[in-house]
């Protein structure tokens, strides 16, 4: 992947002290945040002609993704004291005091004529009166505007929560037309907010739950294209595709990457029968991992890649299980009531996502990979599919509505499961999945 | 389904349009066939070999119960006539589409509905069905037939369908 950023960690503003991590101004995610933390972004400065639209833009993105994340409430500009005419001028801490303003975001953009766009920001810690962190400057196309804005906005998030960012990502999900009995659906790639929407495949023929590589330059996904269930990889910069195997008639499906990038872990169906495989993404020999008359599927690695969590109904009902990642002893993890399905596991290591099923409700919750400490964290007539945030802190999943005008939407939570959100597409989608963090 | 009731149709006479096609998904038309048994048209010929004899009067479908793959008494009977129709009219090749309702995962749904798919399959070899005429398909949920999301909707989406495809045997 192309480098579009230069990052320049500059000492903008050398009269400033840099606030220590451990100020006041601090978010714990992981406590479940009741009252968003109020903060200030005026319009960032156009440092030229011509920049007065995307300064206003830029910010906007900035503030739309720290507000969507439930932790930050942003406050709006017809409240401010003062004024920020330039970015070289000093805080008036006491206006932005006034309007209880916890944190500021100041900013300035300039675009050059040969379509370089130049964004600088600056975090301050209003009632410390200090600045958080050194000024940050990101240098990019005019075509890349809205990746500049998420990457500040993940340098304020990661400084006031003391946790990685998510905003600048990608989510591959199935975009899908038509009515119930003959719906129609594509691969699509999307920014994580909605935004720059483009279709992977085209609508001829069924194609299902895409994961990204672990650089999220590749997707894997299951096509029907064959007439029968295929697994195929697809490059996203060239949107060229293959089939993961070679012998054709072959039924694949589920596939998801080692976390090195190297090897496939799927189901293969064999005369009825579902069992997991892996497989080297460039192809070669297969290795078969489960062998049960069940059917064993969704399988997922652990983040340093020595365990897989998978689903199999070997029990009599769909639950969950852990086994090394070359097969062996698989244990069961998941105990309470209901079936459990689709488990993911958590980047950070700590939870396993999953589906679950319940007297008739569907929902996405979260346990410990040993299975204790479960958390239901939504219920709806069907919710399925979890996927991660690059920071293991938000949830993805599809949520179908019911009856026979019932459609899939995308709908995000945070692991604490509030700021339940729909995520805006452009007509019906499911299966998401999310990209790590863009390089 | 009632074979009986079904022959006493066709003999009756009812049905005069010309025949519909078979119920067939994956042709890259995505086009979904809703005349499931009993509303399809019967050849009025009365071609006992025809495909839309086969669909109708012998039946093409079987349904299942909730997460099982196990063939229910009414569609061993079914397959048993199937499996008979199908010795006798040797020109098909067997596409069975195994189906599952919208009450699951999406990929456990295709494991089930594979297992359907293969429980019909092995049914119709073990009663003299060559075993090289037959593939199948799993689709999971990704097919409904019937779009409410009511057990009425979810019984007849859980199904396997015998799709034939002229072809050498």
């Amino acid at each position: 992947m192309t480098r579009i950023f230069t990052l320049i960690l500059a000492a903008l503003l050398a009269a400033s002290t840099t606030a220590s991590a451990q100020g006041p101004l601090r978010i714990e995610i992981t406590e479940g945040v009741i009252e968003p933390l109020p903060f200030a972004a005026p319009s960032f400065i156009p440092e030229n002609a011509g920049a007065e639209q995307m300064a206003a833009q830029i910010t906007q993105v900035i503030a739309a993704d720290l507000a969507n994340t439930g932790l930050f409430r942003e406050i709006p500009r017809n409240a401010f004291i003062s004024t920020v005419t330039s970015f070289s001028s000093p805080v008036q801490y006491s206006d932005w005091k006034a309007i209880n303003a916890q944190a500021l975001i100041t900013g300035a953009v300039a675009v050059s004529s040969d379509g370089r766009v130049t964004v600088k920001f600056r975090l301050f810690d209003v009632f410390s009166e200090s600045q958080l962190g050194d000024g940050l400057q990101f240098v990019g196309t005019t075509a890349s505007w809205r990746r500049m804005s998420h990457k500040v906005a993940d340098a304020v998030y990661g400084r006031i929560t003391g946790e990685g960012g998510y905003f600048d990502s990608r989510v591959v999900f199935v975009s899908e037309t038509g009515p119930k009995n003959a719906r129609r659906k594509r691969l699509a790639i999307m920014d994580y907010d909605g935004a720059d929407v483009q279709f992977l495949t085209d609508s001829s023929t069924i194609v299902l739950a895409p994961r990204f590589s672990p650089t999220g330059d590749r997707v894997l996904y299951t096509s029907y294209e064959t007439g029968v269930p295929t697994i195929f990889v697809l490059d996203v910069a060239s949107v060229g595709k293959r089939a993961l195997g070679e012998q054709p008639g072959m039924m694949t499906f589920a596939p998801r990457f080692s976390p090195d990038g190297n090897t496939v872990v799927y189901s293969l169906s064999q005369g009825g029968n579902t069992d997991l495989y892996r497989m080297p993404v460039g192809g070669g020999p297969e290795t078969r991992l489960t062998s049960t008359p069940s059917i064993e599927t969704a399988p997922s690695f652990s983040p340093d890649g020595s365990r897989i969590v998978f689903e199999s109904d070997r029990s009599g009902t769909q639950q969950l299980y852990v086994m090394p990642a070359t097969g062996g002893e698989a244990v069961r993890i998941s105990f309470g009531q209901g079936r459990y399905g689709t488990p993911v596991w958590s980047p950070r290591g700590d939870l396993i996502a999953f589906t679950k099923q319940n007297k008739g409700r569907f929902h996405i919750g979260v346990m410990r990979v040993d299975g204790s400490e479960e958390r239901l964290l939504t219920a709806s007539f069907l919710d399925e599919g979890p996927s991660w945030s690059p920071n293991g802190r938000v949830i993805m999943f599809t949520r179908e509505s019911q009856g026979p005008t019932g459609s899939p939407s995308l709908y995000s939570v945070d692991i604490t499961g509030r700021n339940l959100r729909r995520v805006p597409t452009n007509g019906a989608a499911s299966d998401p999945a999310w990209s790590p963090l863009l390089p | 389904m009632n074979l009986t009731n079904k022959a006493l149709l066709l003999i009756a006479g009812l049905a005069i349009s010309a025949c519909t096609s078979p119920s067939q998904f994956g042709d890259g038309e995505n086009t979904v066939d809703l005349n499931g048994p009993g509303s399809t048209t019967v050849d009025p010929l009365g071609d006992v070999t025809s495909t839309a004899y086969f669909n109708s009067a012998v039946g093409d479908r079987v349904l299942f119960a909730v997460n099982q793959s196990t063939l229910s008494p009414e569609a061993r009977q079914v397959l048993t006539a199937q499996a008979s129709w199908l010795i006798d009219n040797r020109d098909y090749t067997i596409v069975i589409e195994g189906h599952a309702d919208e009450q699951g995962t999406r990929e456990y749904n295709i494991g089930l509905s594979a297992k359907r798919a293969s429980a019909v399959q092995q049914f119709l070899v073990q009663n003299g069905v060559s075993g090289g005429r037959i593939s199948t398909v799993p689709y999971g949920k990704e097919r409904p037939i019937e779009i409410c999301s009511q057990e009425a909707c979810y019984s007849k989406n859980r199904r396997a369908v015998t799709v034939l495809q002229a072809g050498i045997s």
